[in-house]
């Protein structure tokens, strides 16, 4: 079932369009990457899931029911552009933000107190927000987009700003959450993270949805067919094997070892490419190449770029 | 709980307790008090310095006190703190370059021509305080206005039977009702005080408000408030908080200032006045002279004085405080709307002053249309200025004294109860776009373009 679903999303500042005809649905339980580059319309169609904005056009449905606005009680929200009172303490303030979410005061104060001391960070109750480092601050900004237990959490950008040892502990966190049974939009740029951690995507530019899907059936279907082979033998000889249907695309060696990409033009000789080759050379490795979420992200905006233009 | 309470205590909260503000309503009434106290209690406070005033008519070092001079020993008697002394055997030259060194405070010279002349002289070593000034002037003038009617041989007792002093009080009629003129003063100044309060605080917590703004729209925290809240919301809790902030302070200086004058009068006055009657019936029974101006005087300022605060406490303030309340609150609510948009639309405090303009001027133009109210308050300018909404908070307060027909008023009112909901929902439409909008100069053709936006 998806837990949120977004038909035909268009939303106009003036004469800008920021959003033309997008939709979204996100499958309960999934991690769901929002991709696309600047000024896509990735924070319009964000704040628009979170109804600070409402769409010109088009529906949206949280558990197949249109979204009504008691459902904030249910999103949870780490925008990219976050802070928090400065001169205000931190317990006090996250006690305050938790009860705008409908949290009552008391049940509030007692799950702080699980996430403090989950975190560690008891003693920093009382201390005002500046007194923070960055990195300390964005552990409170966690611990208050996920206290009213949202099923649904959308973190934009969750990672900038933050240290590895504080990004690997709040990816943990990212999949705890998902483990009970939260769903989870998350946006960025970070490629490798989403990689990691996304099953679903969709790209957005300028406005408009260019693709969307399963990670692992957009990156099959993305792929083009080039192998990697380790070998130990003559380069030569291995350029003298493939006929027209292989194309050798980059050779390299490296500790004693060449090895060569080579892209399969005709699907059905695939298997060929090692019956050819063992006979001659020494095949120390050999791995299909699956092309990178960055890859993908690249061609596909440069060839809609291409399309609108 | 309701989130616009949640919002409307957080803004609250957070300010009641900081430093500055509890300082300043602290200190607020002391100043009030002082204001209203000081001027009065100086007035009648009494130099406590003995004074003696050597009185001479010009003479030589052989002649003793002369008996045209000795005459005036009953028409000038000693007073508290003031003694005279009728110096013989000198000249008032010598006086004169003398006084510096002499235990004397300073030389009245009144020449044996007195009576003719109608001139003396006061040479003093400082500046004399104006009660001594009034006492001898009132003193000499009384007795010699007796000497001149002697002359034409009018017995002492029907120079007392005709003495006349008229005291004019104004009264004016109005429905039954009577109002003395020195009420109507006082309520006149308590309109000028209520018209530069509103003034005041429309200025010092309309910019808290857009601070606030401001400081949410920097923290970028306002984000994640408006996933939870409705930008209005948070624009209303922000702006009822704040104005719930300024109504404490308000209520506090009230009671405060009254609790201090009270306790002023009770301190200060009430020994001042017991101190003033014991001399007052003391040198009338020994002396048996006729008592002097000045000691009236002096006894009427402190009832006069003690009067006007038991005015002040006894003023009809319902009416007062509420009419002041509700134009204070709608004022408060209007301005304090378009301070948020402000706040809204910029980034920093020091992008507000091409916005603040439009804010300001009326509200300046309201302080002088105020004053002239106070002149002229049924003419034009003050009735058109007292309805129309963004000056009607302050330059009713100039009219209020001078009871405003209930049809102007009630019109005022129902005109800046529409005005501050149109306001707050234009306010509200702009803050609404502007607080998502970060690291854009905005002008106003871009708001104009907020307001059609769907949201």
């Amino acid at each position: 079932m998806d837990i949120f679903k977004a038909q035909n999303i268009r939303k106009q500042f003036g004469n800008t369009i920021a959003l033309n005809e997008v939709s979204v649905n996100v499958p309960e339980g999934s991690i769901y990457g929002l991709l696309g580059p600047n000024g896509a319309g990735k924070t319009t169609l964000i704040r628009i899931i979170n109804q600070i904005l409402a769409p010109d056009k088009g529906e949206l449905y949280f558990y197949n029911r249109k979204l009504k606005s008691d459902d904030i009680f249910q999103i949870g929200y780490l925008p990219e552009e976050r802070g928090l009172y400065k001169k205000m303490k931190v317990g006090e303030q996250a006690l305050y933000l938790a009860q705008l979410k409908g949290v009552s005061k008391k049940e509030a104060l007692a799950r702080l107190k699980y996430w403090f001391q989950k975190f560690e960070i008891q003693a920093w109750w009382n201390k005002k927000i500046e007194e923070l480092s960055k990195g300390m601050q964005q552990k409170i900004q966690f611990i208050i987009t996920i206290l009213h237990e949202p099923a649904l959490i959308i973190f934009d950008e969750p990672f900038s700003g933050f240290d590895p040892i504080n990004t690997k502990l709040l990816k943990k966190e990212v999949l705890n959450l998902r483990e009970k049974g939260a769903t989870i939009i998350f946006s960025t740029h970070d490629m490798s993270s989403v990689e990691e951690l996304c099953d679903h995507i969709t790209l957005i530019n300028k406005s408009k949805t260019i693709l969307e899907g399963k990670i692992n059936d957009i990156r099959n279907a993305y792929k083009s067919n080039t192998f990697k082979i380790g070998y130990k033998g003559n380069p030569e000889k291995l350029k003298n094997l493939l006929d027209g249907d292989f194309e050798l695309i980059e050779h390299s060696t490296k500790d004693n070892t060449n090895y060569a990409k080579i892209k399969v033009n005709r699907l059905l000789r695939k298997n060929e490419l090692l019956y050819l080759l063992i006979p001659e050379i020494q095949i120390t490795s050999f791995n299909e190449l699956l092309p990178s979420m960055n890859e993908i992200f690249i061609k596909v905006v440069e060839k809609s770029q291409d399309v609108t233009n | 709980m309701n989130k616009i309470t949640i919002i409307v205590k957080r803004e609250y909260l957070t300010r009641v307790r900081k430093r500055a503000f509890i300082i300043m309503t602290l200190i607020g009434p002391i100043l009030f008090a002082a204001f209203l106290i000081i001027p009065a209690w100086l007035a009648t406070l009494e130099d406590k310095e003995e004074k003696i005033i050597a009185v001479i008519e010009y003479s030589d070092s052989n002649t003793p006190v002369p008996d045209s001079l000795k005459q005036f020993f009953d028409a000038l008697p000693d007073r508290d703190n003031l003694k005279f002394e009728y110096i013989g055997y000198t000249t008032l030259d010598v006086l004169k370059s003398t006084l510096e060194y002499s235990k004397y405070f300073g030389i009245l010279h009144i020449p044996h021509n007195v009576i003719n002349s109608e001139v003396v002289e006061l040479y003093t070593k400082k500046e004399p305080s104006i009660s001594m000034e009034i006492y001898i002037t009132k003193s000499l003038e009384k007795y010699i206005h007796n000497i001149k009617l002697r002359k034409l041989n009018i017995p002492v007792e029907v120079l007392n039977s005709v003495q006349t002093s008229i005291k004019l009080k104004t009264i004016k009629l109005e429905k039954g009702k009577y109002e003395e003129k020195d009420l109507k003063n006082l309520r006149r100044g308590v309109g000028y005080a209520a018209g530069f309060l509103i003034y005041f605080y429309i200025f010092f917590f309309g910019a808290q408000v857009m601070r606030g703004v401001i400081e949410e729209k920097t923290n970028r925290i306002v984000e994640l408030i408006v996933s939870s809240v409705r930008p209005f919301q948070l624009m209303m809790g922000k702006i009822i908080g704040i104005g719930l902030l300024g109504l404490t302070q308000f209520i506090a200086w009230i009671i405060l200032t009254f609790v201090i004058v009270t306790v002023a009068q009770e301190v200060l006055m009430v020994k001042n006045n017991i101190k003033e009657k014991q001399q007052f019936t003391a040198e009338s029974i020994i002396d048996a002279k006729p008592v002097t101006q000045e000691q009236l005087n002096t006894d009427n300022k402190v009832a006069e004085f003690e009067g006007i605060l038991n005015k002040i406490r006894g003023i009809d303030f319902i009416v007062m405080i509420s009419i002041f309340i509700f134009y204070f609150l709608g004022g408060y609510i209007l301005y304090g709307s378009l301070f948020a948009a402000i706040g809204a639309v910029v980034d920093s405090e020091t992008d507000t002053q091409q916005f603040m303009l439009p804010v300001t001027v009326p509200l300046i133009i309201s302080i002088f249309v105020m004053i002239n109210a106070f002149m002229n308050p049924s003419g034009k300018i003050a009735v058109l200025f007292s309805i129309i909404p963004l000056t009607s908070p302050i330059v009713m307060m100039a009219r209020i004294p001078f009871d405003v027909p209930w049809a102007e008023l009630v019109a005022s009112m129902i005109i800046l109860v529409l005005t501050f909901l149109g306001t707050t929902w234009f306010a509200g439409k702009i803050y609404k776009t502007g607080i998502l909008m970060y690291g854009k100069k905005v002008n106003y053709r871009e708001i104009w373009k907020w307001l059609t936006y769907k949201t």
